[in-house]
């Protein structure tokens, strides 16, 4: 049953990667965001059969995290919608060097 | 008679007042409204507040000098003064000692008191200047270097006095900066000096690590200890020293530039005082030169050859100053070859009369050139007032002036009873004496031997005494006989100095009457024979016999010395009288070139275009396209600091492409480094 799941949460990690490395809309990268965090919840559960009881409450605090997290963020990308009227990030290059 | 305890606390205040001196009229010269940048002439209340300064100071010396040379006169011939220690590493250790014995008491009195005499000289002469006070300041400032130097008890605080009356020399003979001229010319002066010094330097060295003491006491006791070959090198590098200060071949050029000061400066430093250093210097060493006959014979051939050298190109100069110039080079080479033969007492003896008679001649000129200048002035004409072919017929409108140089010329050409005559005798027999019987005779440099240079030395001494008398006769002839050739308009403004100027002038003509008496030959009956001989045998006696051997002259011998050097300095006089002609003399603006050997002596043998040409030019191109171009823009500027600048910049530019400000590539680098690392914990089986 473990490997399965790793197997599934390897795969759910390896699409948010390549949606963050692809994608240029913000909300979208965003969302990735979210199935890479929720990939890692998956492997810590399924891993706290071996380990105890420490991976779920870990589970516990992610969610918590990313809950805060998606709250900033969707803040964050609100502030820059109304600067630059876009949210895609091709166009948001001010560090430029 | 003071007892020497009490004397010696007194030792410390004879160079210091100078330096107070230095100081007070120093203070007062940066003073804005003092220092005369706008105004032409300093206001009188001040001239008076800063020559009774420069002046009281000097008499106040001279009183101490005095004084001391009472106390060192009797039994106990030494006095020393130290203030403790001034540096100590290891073995090494020097004292500020200062120290008063019969040698530096005849200098301190000569300094002092020629010194004097020129400071009260100064007050008249400088009077027109807007730099009064700096004037005095700089003078002070010499004379009290120039005590150090002759006070010194070791080398050390001798190298003081030596390096600060060149520096002091530097800023007089640039006085008039104003003028490139001069500041060049104190420049050359300082950087010819500094080869000297350099060879002086070597010397300590050298002696140092011979003898591990550079005190002048323990020198003399402990030279013995010397080898031959060092003693030879520590006297030739010492020899260099005294060639750069006191103007000997081949470091000579710097001493007829050095006129482009004020005159009292040229009297005083570069007659009568300074450039005497390197005579007392040996003198003072007496005991270590006498142990090296090699270098002594090189004195001699070096001293010789520099009067002649210099004397011809006197010959041919129209400056009056210059003639002066070449004329002191020429008498310092008479010095050096009595030194050199080891004949201290003569040396040192035609070092104060020629001080008397060349400060003398040196005041006159001055005073010739300040009514020259003042007259041309009056007339409005912009004629060279130091040049001889402008003047002519002073006699009749400065008497004064021109009886004293009268006198001052028949000494230096060695005419009886005048103090030259005395001292250039000295010389001359005490070479020709060396040269028949002596140690020093006997020894040979580089094959030539003793008795060849002896001789050798001596009929040049004879050669540049007829020289002598040719060219100051010249000098006087044409400056004060004859008809005036300054114009119409000049000649009624020509007259005597003032008595500011003509005072010093009468104490320095009756020192030169008199000078003589110090030491008169045993063969002439008119007083006590020998004065300065047994006045310096505590100091130089053993080192005189040393080389001189024991034997003396008979009477006969000397006076058929006498008589020849007497008969030659005559035949010079009447020489000149025959074959100059004065009346066909034009202004200097009207005069033609000199041609053949004579434009080739005006122009003292080119020497100073060959070391333009030679050293100079070579230096300053290389300085140029090598040192400056090449090393400095090339190498420092462009390859290490623009270029290190540079190299940031193209490395930084490169650089700064990797930061794109597109978040996306961000993440591709942070996944990809993700990936290479849990590669390789992967590959290399990691935990």
């Amino acid at each position: 049953m473990i490997r399965e799941a790793l197997v599934v949460s390897a795969i759910l990690f390896s699409i948010g990667v390549l949606g963050v490395l692809t994608r240029r809309n913000a909300l979208i990268l965003f969302m990735c965001v979210e199935l890479m965090l929720n990939a890692v919840n998956l492997s810590f559960i399924a891993l706290s059969r071996l380990h105890g009881v420490s991976g779920q409450v870990f589970v516990l605090f992610v969610m918590t995290v990313a809950a805060a997290e998606a709250a900033i963020g969707l803040a964050i990308v609100i502030s820059v919608f109304r600067h630059y009227r876009t949210v895609d990030l091709g166009r948001i290059r001010l560090l430029r060097g | 008679m003071p007892t020497s305890s009490s004397a010696t606390q007194f030792i410390w205040l004879v160079p210091l007042l100078p330096f107070l001196g230095f100081l007070a009229n120093g203070l007062l010269s940066l003073v804005p409204a003092w220092r005369g940048e706008r105004a032409d002439v300093t206001p009188a209340g001040r001239r008076a507040l800063v020559g009774a300064v420069g002046v009281g100071v000097m008499l106040v010396a001279f009183g101490l000098s005095v004084m001391l040379t009472l106390a060192v006169s009797g039994k106990d011939t030494t006095l020393t003064s130290s203030l403790g220690t001034w540096m100590a590493a290891g073995p090494f250790s020097v004292e500020w000692l200062l120290r008063v014995d019969r040698l530096s008491a005849l200098m301190m009195l000569v300094i002092t008191g020629v010194g004097t005499l020129i400071h009260i000289y100064s007050i008249g002469y400088m009077a027109d200047d807007a730099g009064f006070a700096r004037y005095f300041a700089y003078l002070n400032l010499f004379v009290g270097f120039m005590l150090m130097l002759v006070m010194g008890g070791n080398l050390p605080v001798l190298f003081i006095g030596w390096e600060g009356v060149g520096l002091a020399s530097y800023l007089l003979i640039g006085f008039w900066f104003g003028e490139t001229a001069n500041a060049v010319a104190g420049k050359k002066a300082f950087v010819v000096n500094r080869i000297g010094d350099f060879g002086l330097l070597i010397a300590m060295f050298v002696l140092f690590a011979n003898l591990g003491t550079l005190d002048f006491a323990q020198i003399a006791t402990l030279h013995a200890n010397l080898g031959a070959p060092p003693a030879t090198l520590i006297c030739l590098f010492i020899f260099l020293g005294c060639a750069g200060k006191s103007a000997q071949l081949p470091l000579y050029v710097w001493l007829p530039d050095a006129m482009a000061g004020p005159t009292p400066v040229s009297a005083l430093i570069h007659a009568a005082t300074m450039v005497t250093a390197g005579i007392y210097l040996i003198v003072r060493n007496a005991a270590l030169f006498a142990s090296s006959p090699i270098a002594c014979l090189v004195i001699v051939l070096v001293g010789a050859l520099t009067a002649v050298w210099a004397g011809a190109v006197a010959l041919k100069q129209w400056d009056i100053k210059k003639v002066l110039a070449y004329s002191t080079v020429s008498q310092l080479g008479y010095m050096f070859m009595a030194v050199g033969a080891g004949a201290y007492t003569a040396g040192m003896f035609h070092l104060v009369t020629h001080a008397f008679f060349k400060a003398l001649l040196f005041l006159g000129a001055g005073a010739v050139i300040h009514a020259m200048h003042h007259a041309l002035h009056a007339a409005h004409q912009d004629d060279d007032p130091q040049d001889l072919r402008n003047m002519g017929g002073l006699m009749a409108r400065m008497p004064v002036t021109g009886a004293l140089m009268w006198i001052a010329t028949l000494a230096i050409t060695g005419i009886p009873p005048f103090a030259g005559f005395f001292s250039k005798d000295a010389i001359l027999s005490s070479v020709a004496e060396r040269a028949m019987e002596s140690p020093l005779a006997e020894a040979s440099v580089g094959g030539i031997p003793g008795r060849l240079i002896l001789w050798f030395a001596y009929g040049i001494g004879l050669v540049t005494a007829f020289i002598t008398a040719i060219y100051m006769t010249r000098l006087m002839r044409y400056a004060f006989h004859g008809s005036f050739r300054g114009g119409e308009d000049a000649a009624g403004h020509v007259h005597d100095s003032p008595w500011v100027l003509r005072a010093p002038l009468v104490v320095l003509g009756v020192l030169t009457i008199v000078g003589g008496w110090l030491q008169l030959p045993a063969a002439l009956p008119i007083g006590r024979a020998g004065l300065l001989d047994s006045w310096l045998a505590p100091l130089t006696g053993a080192a005189t016999a040393e080389l001189a051997g024991t034997g003396h002259l008979p009477h006969s011998t000397e006076y058929l010395l006498i008589g020849i050097a007497v008969a030659v300095a005559v035949a010079g006089i009447a020489m000149a009288f025959v074959q100059l002609k004065p009346a066909t003399l034009v202004r200097k603006v009207d005069s033609p070139a000199d041609t053949g050997i004579g434009l080739v002596l005006a122009n003292d043998y080119y020497v100073d275009t060959a070391i333009a040409r030679g050293i100079v030019g070579p230096t300053v191109a290389a300085s140029r396209k090598v040192f400056w171009r090449g090393l400095d823009l090339g190498l420092i500027n462009g390859v290490l600091v623009q270029g290190s600048a540079q190299l940031f910049g193209v490395v930084s530019s490169v650089a700064s492409r990797v930061q794109v400000g597109f978040a996306g590539s961000y993440v591709w680098a942070i996944v990809l480094g993700a990936v290479v690392v849990f590669g390789a914990f992967i590959v290399t089986g990691a935990q």
